[in-house]
């Protein structure tokens, strides 16, 4: 077929990069105006909202113009999405701040605005995230160091019966939200190139095939390590997190449900080891089990008042909620991080939290359809474990403060008080938004693709691919409308 | 300090914008919803293009419906016709496939008719005595029209539509 046929065949897709600017600047608004209604006064006094719409407008717009200059047809949808979650995150901590004595708000923004600056600069650097292939066992080496950090004697910091802090000059961080970045990486690049393997090499057992015990070796040992460190560290959620990726990839990877089944038999079989072992695992899931029993409701070391008080939180906040200043989400302990769902609810009510989670809904659609999109079995699943990855967090999060299941201290995505949290995320949403450039950028689709074979060499394919890619960058008209 | 109607109005007014940015969001992205067009066209480019794929990336699928009967016209059970499915079936000796001829000539597995577009391929699976399409023994899979004689050891079948 005529190479200069299909290229006038084509209707180039447009970037949409002015959508992205206008919903941008409606969800940058949300911060100040929140902080505004929670305290007229006091606002108006201490000019929080003023620096909050300084620093989100100026990370937004730096992310928007490299996005312009890199990434031209990255996901529209992304950034608005994040920033509009980050802000009321913001805006609840900030408030949080005012009536209690946790000072945590500065923190925040300074981290949202060092955050979204990474995250520019990881865009503006990963232009192609097949990069990141190359990097398969690196990242495994990297998760494990970021794992083991903080049980270092000098470096690690215990806190709250969980040591997954480390303490650098006074600050303290929390590397293991990097390590599940990392973790994503590895599992994607291994999984993308040993698929095959894994799904046809190896005994077939009844309907179950299993693999060759060398092709999965190093999936086992990326598992085992995370789940061991994390036993170690007494941190549940990371755990439960680490496991649910490793799962959701590999069933993303090979499509088979066995692995699901076999997978949940290890929960199982785990989680009866952790009850009777583990007494961190013990007294969650009493203060689960028996939440509203008194003597577990007053035990000072894992009872269950902090669940009970945000379930009267949420109940009090009601279909519409008390708005924004009126709760007493002081009452909570870790309102501003493992809680601040709660707040939240209590705040804004039902139709709040509806929408909040109606947001984080979009922005893991968006990811999936990035994952959906892209043509690169590495940058499918990369996509989809990411997106997979927030679903978890948010159900292991919000499934625990409603006790739907055992809390669990885990952060919610750009909500939650932690720079650390902050800083994966956007790294994250940086790497969604190359590969959804990735996947929308025009490309000839009548040659063979390299990028569908799995075996990819790194080399940047200088077939038609880059060809068209390059024919429509000067065709398109500067500035493509959205 | 505001009265308390203006707080309810304000309160109600942030959930309502809270609502109208994910409307903003979602009719804005309602058109990009589903998978691209061109994301479809190269898939199925990619699916011809495989190598083990037997048919050349040529082939145009006719449009008249595929084969749905498999008759055998001699041998020992001659006049038997059987329903194909879109699954392949192989044929041979072995009592444990689908189309099990009684015929001390074929082997075990000795060939297998697959579904490929709108036509069924036979593919020769190593037999001792060969596969013949009339004449021809085959080499590789070969497609196989409507009333096509070919045949299995000492049994000839042909398909039926």
């Amino acid at each position: 077929m005529n190479k200069a046929s299909t290229v006038s065949r084509v209707d180039t897709p447009r970037s949409r990069r002015l959508t992205e600017l206008l919903l941008t600047l409606c969800a940058i608004a949300l911060c100040p105006i929140s902080m505004y209604l929670i305290d007229p006064d006091r606002a108006v006094e201490n000019r929080m909202w003023l620096q909050a719409l300084l620093v989100q407008g100026v990370g937004a717009l730096i992310l928007h113009a490299v996005m312009y200059l890199r990434a031209r047809y990255a996901d529209p949808f992304i950034l608005p999405l994040a920033v509009a979650l980050n802000g009321l995150g913001l805006a609840m901590i900030y408030r949080i701040d005012l009536t209690t004595p946790a000072n945590a708000g500065a923190m925040q923004l300074m981290w949202t605005g060092l955050a979204m600056v990474v995250s520019a600069v990881v865009l503006f650097f990963l232009r192609d995230h097949k990069i990141l292939l190359k990097v398969t066992y690196i990242s495994l080496l990297a998760s494990v160091l970021l794992l083991i950090l903080p049980l270092m004697p000098f470096l690690g910091l215990e806190i709250n019966g969980a040591r997954i802090w480390i303490s650098v000059g006074g600050r303290t961080f929390q590397p293991g939200e990097l390590a599940k970045i990392t973790l994503a990486i590895f599992f994607a690049g291994y999984l993308s190139t040993h698929r095959d393997l894994i799904l046809l090499a190896g005994k077939k057992i009844g309907p179950v095939r299993l693999p060759r015990f060398r092709d999965m070796a190093p999936m086992v040992v990326a598992w085992l390590i995370s789940l061991a460190v994390l036993v170690f560290q007494r941190d549940l959620g990371s755990a439960i997190l680490f496991f649910g990726i490793f799962l959701v990839m590999l069933y993303l990877a090979t499509g088979r449900l066995t692995w699901v089944a076999l997978g949940l038999l290890f929960v199982v079989a785990g989680g009866l080891l952790a009850y009777n072992y583990i007494s961190h695992v013990h007294y969650r899931i009493n203060a689960w089990t028996h939440a509203f029993e008194p003597e577990i409701y007053n035990q000072p070391l894992g009872g269950s008042g902090q669940i009970v008080q945000g379930l009267f939180g949420l109940a009090s906040g009601g279909l519409f909620g008390r708005g924004w200043g009126n709760g007493r989400p002081d009452l909570v302990s870790y309102s501003n991080s493992d809680m601040i769902i709660t707040a939240l609810g209590e705040e804004l009510g039902l139709m709040g939290l509806g929408a909040i989670l109606m947001l984080f809904l979009l922005l893991i659609s968006r990811g999936f359809r990035a994952a959906l999109g892209t043509r690169d079995a590495f940058g499918k699943l990369l996509a989809a474990g990411f997106s997979a990855l927030m679903v978890i967090q948010l159900f292991v999060v919000i499934g625990g403060v409603t006790r739907l299941i055992p809390l669990t201290g885990l952060t919610t995505p750009f909500m939650s008080a932690g720079g650390s949290s902050l800083l994966s995320n956007w790294i994250i949403v940086a790497i969604l938004l190359a590969i959804s450039h990735a996947a929308r950028a025009p490309h000839v689709v009548e040659a063979f693709d390299s990028a569908d074979s799995v075996d990819y060499s790194g080399s940047e394919a200088d077939g038609a691919t880059s060809v068209i890619s390059r024919i429509t960058d000067s065709t398109t008209p500067q500035g493509g409308r959205g | 300090m505001a009265s308390e109607i203006t707080v309810t109005v304000l309160r109600f007014a942030f959930l309502i914008l809270l609502w109208l940015f994910v409307f903003m969001v979602l009719a804005a992205s309602r058109r990009d919803l589903g998978v691209g067009r061109n994301v479809r066209t190269a898939k199925a480019s990619a699916d011809t293009a495989t190598p083990d794929s037997p048919t050349p990336p040529s082939v145009t699928p006719a449009p008249r419906p595929r084969a749905t009967q498999l008759a055998i016209i001699d041998g020992s059970q001659a006049g038997v016709i059987m329903r194909l499915d879109d699954q392949p079936v192989t044929m041979g000796r072995s009592s444990d496939i689908e189309v099990s001829l009684e015929d001390d000539y074929a082997s075990g597995h000795h060939a297998r008719l697959f579904p490929q577009g709108s036509r069924w391929f036979l593919e020769d699976l190593g037999s001792t005595n060969g596969t013949f399409v009339g004449e021809q023994r085959l080499t590789r899979a070969t497609p196989i029209e409507v009333g096509q004689n070919f045949r299995v050891g000492r049994t000839t079948m042909q398909l039926k539509a």
